[in-house]
């Protein structure tokens, strides 16, 4: 059996007479993107801190490859601490230091490089986070999400084993979140470190995390996986996931996976075993070399607007759509036969070709002068209303993908 | 019965503040000596020549000025007093030796608790609330190395070449007024003020400045790094009392040490 990296035995901790963490059992594995969720105030910036040893528990151990951290000496604390970053929920910035200042001061102080060198690797991450023209600028002349931006190289300039982020999302659009949340796969999947991370961003988050741990009065009521939290039945998905899915639904139009799910049972409920339904499964190929390419927050724009396009079209005969995966939107048509949703996505390739890639370029403002080839790719599958099987349908559907509209860039070279 | 429990809860508060109060003395001691231990850390001489100039160079001005006016006023009042007695001769030897041994240490300490002490508690007390020492916790940068050390290597730096000033811009402030104002003999004045001082006054207030240094740096660093861990308030409010705690605890201690130093040198 795998150790976990990092593990929680019975942790306990108090303030005052309040039990913030009652016995808390939990693991976490290295190289995975683990995510902390719950309501505010249950304890999970509090669970971090005891990670990074700002706060020690009042009962129970925390092990670290199976070593109880209070029985390390000096030197293995220290190793192990060295391979932590932490990013904080209100980004802890030094108001009185520029933002590149910020940056680089945990290279200044605690390694040996040269100034050059330094510089050289802040300006590296300046760069991937998009803050190269406010590098001269104080945290409290920028704007909330750019100082996210800011704690977010900060915490990755040392290139640590292990980053926390204190929600690293919060008080950005639906656009910059997701770009942040891209860009914290991305970097963990190119530096292969160990996420944890506290998000509110359901279901955006599930996307990106390999495990999700569940936090509701001051326990842990969850471990497992983003495809097992779905089926997971607690008064706490009530109070908290389904609410929060009914804001993303209200602010994109696009459905959650769990609302999807739940409305295409309800709409298959209604009908004959027999009758036929129709799933298409959009993607968006090479979508990770787009965001290197156009950055994160562009990437995040291309997806979003395709996502809004599909849906309106899709919309008009019934349909209704969710993001299946990081670049991918399924659309269920619970109204149409094979023939008949083929002749749809048909003309709905042909609109995309002619306008639609133009008009997502556009609302992802994509300067003119910068091309980059993306393509999309459609596949339909069909399903019977008695098989509640809609996994085996997406995959039927990806394999049937073809390419149905693409973006040439020599075409607009003169 | 009454009377009894009244002065039982009396000598029972007291005790407990007295208990605080070393406690508070002893972690104090404590904090000063693990920064101290810090100054000797290779990348500490940049912040320490940056602290030298907030603390140091950028009080010059204000140490000046005041170092002229106490100079004047004591050339003016000794002048009057001397007069009485016929010797505004040795006018130079008492606003010199007044200086240098007891006004220049304590009032240079004064100013700057009030200048550069005050915005030492205050800053370290907001990077505290806003966890920015937490931060460089997170980043295995010790914050007593990076805020505390630096700061009071400064201190110990800047505080007797700041006397040393003041008593210089002192002693021209007597001549001022001794001198050009009331017309005493310019040879004399200054005769007296080199035949007079002798070089153990000079490092009597040098000592005395160096001791100062650390109580007003300890005091204001300690109190803006403990501002999380305060009772009476929280916040933006608590930076502020622990600013105002932080100047007239120094200005308390710096008395009180005054009189015990100048009890050892003599």
């Amino acid at each position: 059996m795998k150790t976990p990296l990092i593990e929680f035995r019975d942790v306990t901790k108090r303030f005052n007479n309040q039990t913030v963490l009652d016995q808390v059992n939990l693991e976490i594995y290295e190289g995975e993107v683990t995510t902390l969720i719950g309501k505010s105030g249950t304890g999970k910036s509090v669970l971090l801190k005891h990670i990074i040893g700002l706060l020690t528990p009042d009962e129970g151990t925390i092990l670290f490859h199976g070593e109880p951290l209070q029985n390390m000496i000096g030197s293995q604390r220290d190793r192990y601490f060295s391979q932590i970053s932490y990013m904080f929920q209100n980004n802890a910035l030094f108001d009185s230091m520029t933002v590149f200042d910020n940056i680089a001061l945990p290279l200044r102080q605690t390694t040996q490089l040269h100034h050059k060198a330094i510089e050289e690797k802040v300006r590296a991450r300046l760069e991937q986070t998009e803050l190269t023209e406010v590098a001269e600028k104080y945290p409290s002349e920028l704007s909330g999400g750019m100082q996210k931006r800011v704690a977010l190289s900060r915490a990755l300039v040392t290139d640590p084993q292990i980053v926390l982020f204190d929600e690293p999302t919060t008080g950005q659009d639906v656009i910059r979140r997701n770009a942040i949340l891209s860009m914290i796969a991305e970097y963990q999947r190119k530096f292969g470190f160990t996420a944890i991370l506290i998000s509110h961003d359901v279901p955006d988050v599930f996307f990106i995390s390999n495990r999700i741990l569940a936090i509701h009065e001051a326990k842990i009521i969850f471990q497992g996986t983003p495809a097992e939290f779905e089926q997971f039945e607690h008064p706490f998905m009530d109070e908290f996931v389904k609410s929060i899915e009914g804001l993303q639904e209200h602010l994109t139009g696009i459905q959650s996976k769990r609302q999807f799910r739940i409305r295409n049972q309800m709409g298959l409920s209604r009908k004959d075993p027999q009758e036929r339904y129709i799933v298409a499964l959009f993607s968006l190929i090479d979508f990770d070399q787009l965001c290197e390419h156009l950055g994160h927050t562009r990437g995040q724009e291309v997806l979003t607007a395709m996502g809004t396009y599909i849906n309106k079209h899709f919309g008009a005969v019934g349909g209704f759509s969710t993001r299946q995966s990081k670049s991918q939107y399924a659309t269920f048509l619970p109204f149409s036969n094979l023939a008949e949703a083929e002749r749809i996505l048909e003309e709905f390739a042909i609109d995309l070709q002619k306008e639609g890639l133009r008009s997502i370029q556009a609302e992802a403002r994509i300067p003119q002068e910068i091309c980059f080839e993306f393509a999309i790719l459609a596949g339909l599958a069909q399903g019977k209303a008695g098989n509640a099987e809609i996994d085996f349908i997406f995959k039927e559907a990806e394999a049937r993908q073809r390419k149905i509209a693409q973006v040439h860039c020599e075409a607009r070279r003169p | 019965m009454d009377k009894e429990a009244f002065f039982a809860s009396r000598v029972n508060s007291l005790g407990r503040a007295t208990l605080r109060w070393v406690n508070e003395m002893g972690a104090m001691t404590v904090f000063f000596l693990k920064a101290l231990l810090m100054v000797f850390h290779p990348k500490q001489l940049p912040m320490i020549i940056q602290h030298v100039y907030t603390i140091g160079a950028r009080s010059a001005t204000i140490v000046m000025l005041v170092g002229l006016f106490t100079g004047m006023v004591l050339g003016l009042q000794l002048f009057h007093t001397l007069v009485k007695f016929g010797s505004t001769g040795v006018l130079g030897s008492a606003v010199a030796l007044s200086l240098i041994r007891e006004l220049g240490p304590v009032l240079t300490a004064i100013m700057i608790t009030a200048r550069a002490g005050s915005s030492m508690a205050a800053e370290i007390g907001i990077q505290r609330i806003s966890e920015q020492i937490d931060a460089l916790y997170t980043m295995r940068v010790d914050p007593l190395r990076y805020l505390i050390s630096p700061r009071i290597a400064a201190s110990i730096i800047s505080f007797p070449l700041l006397t040393a000033l003041f008593d210089i811009i002192g002693i021209l402030g007597g001549y001022i007024s001794g001198v050009m104002l009331l017309g005493l003999n310019y040879g004399t004045y200054f005769y007296r003020v080199q035949s007079s001082v002798e070089m153990e006054d000079i490092i009597g207030g040098f000592v005395k400045s160096i001791v100062f240094a650390v109580i007003v740096s300890t005091v204001c660093c300690f109190q803006g790094y403990f501002t999380h861990m305060r009772r009476d308030s929280y916040g933006a409010k608590a930076v502020g009392l622990s600013t105002t705690s932080a100047v007239v605890m120094s200005c308390v201690l710096i008395l009180v040490s005054d009189y015990v130093v100048t009890s050892l040198i003599l």
